[in-house]
């Protein structure tokens, strides 16, 4: 069943695109069925496949001549993100209910994303995966170009180019693999056991692992992060944080390290202390974390605060997988899920929230706003989801992040070390946001207190407050019982890093 | 020589100049005083039919040669095959242009047009066919001097008068170097057939004077396919002539002069027992002459490929004018074919581990069958393209970028056509451009583990990353840019229900093709 989340979500799509124009109310809701259908089916597909190990969902010869098989198949790290996907797929579509330009073709782009990043986690074919993997870069483009904020179009285009590079990489690393392979399969287990040699990996790795890497917000190609988060539509944010960049981590994963392991063996030499492609992308992975971090503080716009800890999160999850060890790559994989929870709701705070309401995100003119007083709710919801993006115990974060710190110091202890100061900046830049926009005590002149007075601010809708209380939730309810999550991860990555996903 | 045979070779292009001569009486005589567009309707009406009647008189069963001269020991035409497969699709594309036409308000001769172009058409189907250097010429000058009618053909825009000059001057003086090349062939060995001169070149090895005469003979075809540095006509030809005639140009002339290219690469093979070699011993002297020729005569290709490449998709970046972005983009475009073609078992170093099995060979066709593929879904996908174009154009009065504005709310389905069709020129998938792309790339590097093919393919990638870019530009004024707000450029575009219904068919083929490619893939393989 968790096939059709994939059909279900292009279908949506299509109708979104043939629905007649100004009926934005009729595109809200079937977009909303749509998302929770999806949901639905990944929250049974996560709940019967409890305890399996991979199950073939389709397998049909799509290209037989090169071995390209149509091959949906789901293990615990699919489960868990395609459960991921539902539900950022289902808040997306409740912070997005305010859209009223064009309406139907937003949801029409947004449910084709969807489908692709659905398609994404589902494939176990090398050229399905490549296949779903591009599909989600066009809609992407679009729903930033046509209805984002902040310098749209250059953000779009950053994004649009940033992927395909990335895709490029990928593609030719891909076509180096099956040249070399000489299987006449394409299927990731098939290619997984053709045994390349070490020199092969040794340089397909790296391309392989950056070209998905640059979606992950890999440091130093984590830029286009940045731009592209502030300039999209909230819900779009919520996407791209929330599970896009889970798709360039998901594709390190499952790709780079699932058929080319030994591209992480020493070199045999190293330099000041470098001695691997692993060592290095643990330097990149903990640069990130701290950089993103660092500049994260020093924003003045609230939603570029937000975007920076994207970065600095997803730098976790690309420290975890290359710790190689059990306990890290789960951590990096609940880290995946954990950030797509916590960035969605944080997204939504800011995007939607408050600045449809104050309309400005600066930090400077937040200050001045008495928001915890008048925005209760949305200073609450931020204080949640703060913590938990702090990485407090009791929440998501917390679990995810320790496993990754804890795997890192199996690893080498001091990734841990430095990355445990990105902890410390990420706890500084998000106090600094939260006291900043909500409990800032500045007074505001006579002509904002009379503003204030006159034209209070609309009360918060019930897609709000819905998406907001389903993401702290589930926030929550991870952090609180892990093993709901744990249970179908672990075998998996054990799986993985034993070849057996391969 | 049987000329019952003859004729039954040549029926798909009789059928074609019936239809020509039949246009021409009907237009000229019984619908003379006719308004034009019931003399439209009947003229692409006829062509259409002569084009489905050709259709059904080509040959798809395996490849087969018409034997000629005295002794029958050589051949003049090939039928069936990858030859086959290359006349069907010159024959649909030629249809397709045609039905375009509806749109387009640029002549009152329609009857003329029509005639032109389904004996161009011709002409491309018997450069597809040839195996006779000067059945290769002839049908390349009727190919080449309907085209440069057809260019001319808007009377009344100096652009369209421009363009065919220049597309003529270049045109004759590729020409010329085609025929040098050949005489040079001819008096290397005495004959005018391809199979006999690469068997005589074999048995002799190659002279540098054969060198010189392949060079001319690239320049020649190079510029039929407008590589780098031949290819200086394609931007002002696709950007003067009328729409209908450069989508012809774009797609009509490069399907018959890539199979023309593809017969040239695999001749050396593809019949080597036959009525020449006798024997296995010749057989593998064939081979092996082959192997050490092939390397050394694909350099050029590898070359002019990966200028191609790169100048193309630069030079689009700089565009602004729609039509002149699709001509550097057909530059960028058939480099990457150029590319699957010479590599085509160029690099497998001189003949040694291959065990000289003419039945491990025939799968090694798989790099002719991309280009085949690829050069077929390209010739859909830009006919698709110039007929978005030529409407757009015909509401705005221009084919700059900024006449692309609002389109989605001007004619949503016509954006949405634009948005398949550049998307998949792009390379994006699940289209047929992103298919065809991927399917060469593995077939260069599956044949062949080399270091130049590789680089060359991981150049080919990347700057297909670039195309995006330009691609994007287009579709980000039909989608995202809002138009000006006059009257004028909000109002709807119209567009003839017929031109309307081809252009989905080809965006609908587009994206069936790229989701399903073993429906023409397998089919190409199959032969």
């Amino acid at each position: 069943m968790l096939a059709w989340t994939i059909y279900l979500s292009f279908a949506g799509a299509l109708i979104e695109a043939l629905l007649p124009k100004g009926k934005a109310a009729l595109a809200r809701w079937v977009a909303l069925t749509v998302a929770l259908g999806g949901l639905a089916l990944a929250v049974q597909g996560f709940y019967t496949g409890m305890g399996l190990g991979r199950v073939t969902l389709v397998d049909a010869a799509w290209v037989p001549t090169m071995g390209i098989h149509y091959l949906l198949a789901a293990d615990g790290i699919s489960r868990v993100l395609v459960l991921l996907t539902g539900l950022a797929a289902v808040a997306g579509v409740l912070f997005s209910w305010n859209i009223e330009l064009r309406t139907n073709e937003f949801f029409a782009f947004f449910l084709a994303l969807i489908g692709g990043v659905y398609g994404v986690f589902l494939s176990f074919d090398l050229f399905l995966l490549f296949v779903f993997y591009e599909i989600a870069i066009v809609p992407k483009y679009f729903l930033i170009a046509i209805w984002g904020s902040t310098r749209r179009e250059y953000a779009a285009m950053k994004l649009a180019i940033y992927s395909f590079v990335g895709s490029a990489m990928v593609l030719i690393g891909l076509l180096a693999a099956y040249a070399v392979s000489g299987s006449h399969s394409t299927g990731l287990v098939a290619v997984g056991a053709s045994h390349f040699p070490v020199s092969f990996q040794m340089w397909v790795f790296p391309l392989v692992f950056v070209g998905f890497g640059i979606l992950a917000g890999l440091w130093p190609f984590h830029t286009w992060a940045p731009t592209g988060h502030v300039a999209a539509p909230t819900a779009a944010s919520m996407l791209l944080a929330g599970v896009v960049m889970k798709l360039g981590a998901y594709g390190c994963l499952r790709v780079a390290i699932g058929l080319f392991p030994h591209g992480l063996d020493p070199w045999g030499f190293s330099i000041i202390g470098v001695g691997s492609w692993r060592d290095v992308f643990a330097v990149l992975a903990v640069i990130g974390i701290v950089y993103g971090a660092l500049v994260a503080l020093a924003q003045s716009d609230f939603k570029f605060v937000i975007g920076y800890s994207s970065v600095s999160h997803m730098g976790f999850v690309l420290l975890g997988l290359v710790t190689l060890n059990q306990i890290g790559v789960t951590g990096a994989v609940l880290q995946m899920f954990s950030h797509g929870i916590i960035a969605g709701l944080l997204f939504a705070i800011v995007g939607r929230i408050v600045y449809e309401r104050t309309h400005t995100r600066q930090l400077a003119e937040l200050e001045t706003m008495h928001l915890s007083k008048r925005m209760p709710f949305a200073a609450w919801a931020f204080v949640i989801a703060g913590m938990a993006s702090m990485g407090l115990p009791g929440f998501s974060g917390f679990v995810a992040e320790f496993q990754v710190l804890v795997g890192a110091w199996m690893a080498k202890p001091w990734w841990t070390l430095a990355a445990g100061v990105g902890i410390v900046v990420g706890v500084a830049y998000t106090w600094r946001a939260l006291q900043k926009a909500f409990f800032g005590d500045a007074l505001p002149n006579a002509h904002g207190l009379e503003q204030e007075h006159a034209h209070p601010f609309a009360a918060i809708t019930w897609p709000e407050a819905t998406g907001t209380v389903m993401l702290a939730g589930v926030s929550l309810l991870v952090g609180l019982y892990p093993r709901i999550l744990l249970d179908t991860i672990e075998p998996a990555v054990q799986a993985l890093l034993a070849g057996g996903g391969r | 020589m049987n000329y019952a045979d003859l004729f039954r070779v040549t029926l798909p292009e009789t059928m074609l100049e019936i239809a020509a001569l039949l246009v021409l009486v009907v237009d000229l005589g019984p619908l003379r005083k006719a308004a034009l567009n019931v003399r439209l309707a009947a003229a692409v009406t006829l062509g259409a039919c002569g084009c489905v009647a050709a259709l059904m008189m080509v040959e798809l069963e395996g490849v087969s040669w018409l034997p000629f001269g005295k002794t029958g020991d050589f051949e003049l035409l090939g039928t069936g095959g990858f030859i086959g497969v290359a006349q069907a699709g010159i024959l649909v594309l030629t249809a397709l242009t045609l039905l375009l036409l509806f749109d387009s308000v640029f002549t009152k001769h329609v009857g003329e047009y029509v005639a032109v172009v389904l004996m161009a058409a011709a002409g491309g189907m018997l450069v597809a066919a040839a195996q006779d250097l000067l059945v290769i010429f002839i049908g390349l000058e009727l190919l080449s001097l309907g085209l440069y009618i057809l260019t001319a053909f808007a009377k009344s825009s100096g652009k369209s008068a421009e363009a065919a000059m220049k597309y003529y001057l270049f045109g004759g003086m590729s020409a010329a170097f085609l025929l040098f090349g050949f005489s040079y062939f001819y008096g290397l060995t005495g004959t005018t057939n391809i199979g006999l001169i690469q068997y005589r070149l074999t048995l002799t090895g190659p002279s540098p004077l054969f060198y010189v005469a392949w060079i001319l003979v690239i320049a020649g075809l190079g510029f039929k396919i407008a590589v780098v540095p031949f290819h200086l006509w394609a931007p002002d030809t696709y950007e003067g002539a009328p729409a209908p005639a450069a989508a012809f140009i774009a797609s009509v002339s490069k399907v018959a002069s890539f199979a023309l290219l593809v017969t040239l690469a695999t001749t050396w093979w593809l019949r080597p027992g036959g009525n020449l070699a006798t024997g296995s011993s010749t057989l593998e002297q064939l081979l092996r002459g082959y192997y050490q020729t092939w390397p050394q005569l694909a350099v050029v290709l590898l070359i002019a490929s990966a200028a191609s490449m790169v100048l193309g998709n630069l030079a689009a970046l700089a565009q602004t004018s729609v039509r002149r972005l699709l001509a550097y983009s057909a530059i960028a475009h058939a480099g990457t074919m150029l590319l699957g073609l010479a590599a085509h078992r160029a690099f497998t170093g001189a003949g040694s581990a291959v065990d000289f099995n003419v039945a491990s060979f025939f799968p090694q066709l798989r790099s002719m069958a991309a280009v085949i593929f690829y050069v077929l879904t390209y010739g859909l996908t830009t006919v698709g393209a110039f007929g978005v174009v030529a409407v757009v154009e015909r509401a705005t009065g221009s084919d700059r970028m900024d006449s692309f504005l609002g389109l989605h709310k001007r004619n949503p389905v016509l954006a949405g056509v634009l948005l398949v069709l550049f998307l998949s020129l792009a390379g994006i998938p699940p289209l047929a451009g992103f298919w065809a792309k991927f399917n060469l790339f593995a077939a260069v590097l599956g044949e062949h583990g080399g270091p130049v093919p590789f680089a060359l393919v991981c150049l080919a990638v990347a700057l297909s990353a670039v195309s995006l870019y330009y691609y994007l530009q287009v579709l980000k004024r039909a989608y995202v840019m809002p138009a000006p707000a006059t009257e004028e450029s909000q109002s709807r575009i119209r567009v003839h229900p017929v031109t309307m219904a081809a252009l989905v068919a080809i965006a609908a083929a587009v994206v069936l093709l790229g989701c399903f490619p073993t429906v023409l893939g397998g089919w190409i393989e199959g032969f």
